[in-house]
């Protein structure tokens, strides 16, 4: 399991309920409920990705995750988990509040854009910077949101999302190994994961 | 799937009955009205564990039957297997190995269940438009008699595509405490205004034609051409239109110039024309009537006070799973949405997957893997949490 996946994976209770939004192949949910009998749904765009996961025995829905999302009820779950997928939404405060609706804890993972490779490369090169993390050409881009750590945490205190844990992990976007940073966070992660609460 | 790798051995089925409700102790309907005694057709495949807990009912679309895999011990070589024959089976989705998989013919119809072809005993006469006016909930206590009478009070699952897909909703509301899972295939809480119509003009092909006789045709030449015309309707809305542009396009039968009349010109007019008189030689119009009324009627949500709706669940007994095609018009996807919103705002446990498929509603009736993948899993998880569920 990727690495940012095995960090979030820890911070979950056994035997909670928990949304993993934009569920993938469902190695997450799987992973969780062999572990810690966690009581997971998934949300998937992908028709294939979702056949995949119900035919592995999980529970997701095929959908669009805004949509889905609006049908559950207040507190639904434990946790609901954004990972890798807020740099690629179109509306990503309604996405959040919606998360903090439904969760009693959300957890938000994101590349975080003030790393110092991309810093060092707009200012050197003078372009739009590229990375393992985030390998696409301006043009042809998924991740159309800009977000560095410190931009979350004013976010977050902005609009009164309550950062019960902030984790700054240095690893690739598929990978299985990283590490934990402690100093120079938002200098120095390639992710950033954040447990919130709404206060 | 690939007829080569088709398993070895036959599967057999054999058609069973079961007969109940003997006057004076009849069934009651939802309207109502009595009716007794009620005879069900049903067939079985693999084998009832001891703990008699690892049963799959299969609920059949309108015009199919108990005949859902395998082949009668009487079949000849060339015989065509039962109608989900794809997804039935040793190692297929519903693992006849591991499950002991039923399907009954549904009240009303005309492959063996009671319906109004039967012999009324008050008069000894084919029932015809004295059958009384029955629904999916009626054909949901049929089975559950059955079940009864088997001695059978929990099923692994119920799964059904079309109409047996409303089947499987009545089912969860009915008694949801004997369905551990669920999965309502190419089907909807309601019928839409569209869906209805079709049914209507079905109805009326049969009711305008001379031989249906207000329903009283059994001792007469039956409204052949009324039902095949029923068939035809009904045909158009299980296809699509990319299908039929792949299948006939504009393409002639057997001729390269237009006849300007009124003869079979087109292949999709042949292929109608098949269809329906195909159709005349193994089903009964009344049974079309009743059946086609009866899921006119079905509303999962707007029900009278004492009858539980889709939305009254309060308790997740049950895990879902729907299912619904990318090309399926007469039941379309935001149909099978609704169905997962309604869940989901109840806290059922719910999955779902649209898959893709450009042949129309019947996709859900021809082979495909991926169908037998999807179930197959989610069968595997509901037996693997079992006794873990709330």
């Amino acid at each position: 399991m990727r690495f940012d996946l095995q960090v979030i994976s820890s911070r979950i209770d056994p035997g909670s309920t928990l949304l993993d939004l934009g569920c993938g192949n469902g190695d997450l949910l799987d992973w969780l409920a062999r572990h810690k009998q966690v009581k997971g749904s998934g949300i998937e765009q992908d028709k294939d990705k979702a056949a995949h996961c119900i035919s592995r025995g999980l529970s997701v829905l095929q959908g669009d995750m805004l949509e889905e999302m609006e049908d559950y009820p207040d507190k639904s779950f434990d946790y609901v988990i954004l990972s890798q997928t807020l740099q690629q939404v179109y509306e990503p405060a309604r996405l959040l509040y919606s998360l903090s609706r439904i969760g009693r804890r959300f957890i938000v993972s994101f590349p975080n854009f003030s790393h110092w490779v991309i810093r060092t490369e707009l200012l050197l090169k003078g372009q739009a910077p590229k990375s393992q993390e985030l390998p696409y050409n301006w043009y042809d881009s998924p991740n159309i949101r800009v977000i560095t750590l410190k931009d979350f945490r004013k976010f977050a205190a902005d609009v009164g999302y309550q950062i019960v844990e902030e984790i700054a992990i240095k690893t690739g976007p598929r990978n299985k190994t990283g590490k934990v940073i402690k100093f120079f966070r938002n200098f120095r992660a390639s992710y950033g994961i954040f447990i919130i609460e709404k206060s | 799937m690939n007829p080569d790798v088709a398993s070895p051995t036959r599967l057999i089925s054999e058609k069973q009955f079961y007969t109940y409700g003997h006057p004076p102790d009849k069934v009651i309907l939802e309207s109502g009205a009595q009716l007794g005694p009620v005879t069900i057709a049903y067939e079985t495949w693999g084998t009832l564990s001891e703990e008699r807990d690892n049963v799959i009912l299969v609920a059949h679309a309108f015009s199919g039957d108990s005949h859902a895999a395998g082949f009668y011990p009487d079949d000849p070589e060339d015989a065509k297997p039962g109608w989900w024959d794809s997804l039935i089976g040793p190692g297929k989705g519903l693992d006849t190995e591991h499950y002991f998989v039923i399907c009954a013919n549904i009240l009303g119809g005309c492959m063996g269940t009671t319906g109004p072809a039967s012999i009324n005993p008050e008069t000894n006469q084919p029932y015809g438009l004295d059958f009384p006016m029955m629904t999916i909930g009626d054909i949901v206590d049929t089975q559950k008699a059955l079940l009864d009478h088997l001695q059978i009070d929990t099923l692994h699952a119920v799964i059904g595509g079309s109409v047996g897909g409303m089947q499987v909703l009545e089912w969860c509301v009915r008694y949801p405490h004997m369905v551990k899972a669920a999965i309502p295939v190419a089907t909807t809480m309601r019928h839409s205004a569209l869906a209805i119509a079709f049914n209507e003009v079905a109805r009326q092909a049969i009711m305008a034609d001379p031989q249906w006789k207000k329903g009283a045709y059994y001792d007469s030449t039956p409204p052949d051409l009324g039902l095949a015309v029923a068939r035809m309707v009904g045909h158009v809305t299980y296809l699509s239109d990319e299908a039929m542009r792949r299948k006939f396009g504009r393409k002639l039968q057997n001729k390269d110039e237009f006849s300007f009349g009124f003869d079979v010109d087109f292949q999709v007019e042949s292929y109608l024309r098949y269809q329906g008189n195909k159709f005349v030689k193994r089903f009964d119009a009344n049974s079309l009537l009743y059946i086609t009324k009866a899921s006119d009627y079905f509303d999962m949500i707007d029900r009278s006070a004492e009858k539980k709706s889709l939305r009254d669940l309060d308790h997740a007994y049950t895990r879902f799973l729907v299912i619904s095609y990318t090309s399926d018009w007469l039941y379309p996807t935001y149909q099978a949405k609704e169905i997962v919103q309604t869940l989901k705002r109840t806290g059922q446990n719910v999955s779902f997957c649209e898959i893709e498929a450009d042949c129309g509603h019947d996709a859900f009736l021809i082979p495909d893997q991926r169908l037998s993948d999807i179930v197959g899993g989610f069968l595997k998880r509901a037996e693997r949490s079992d006794g873990h569920e709330i």
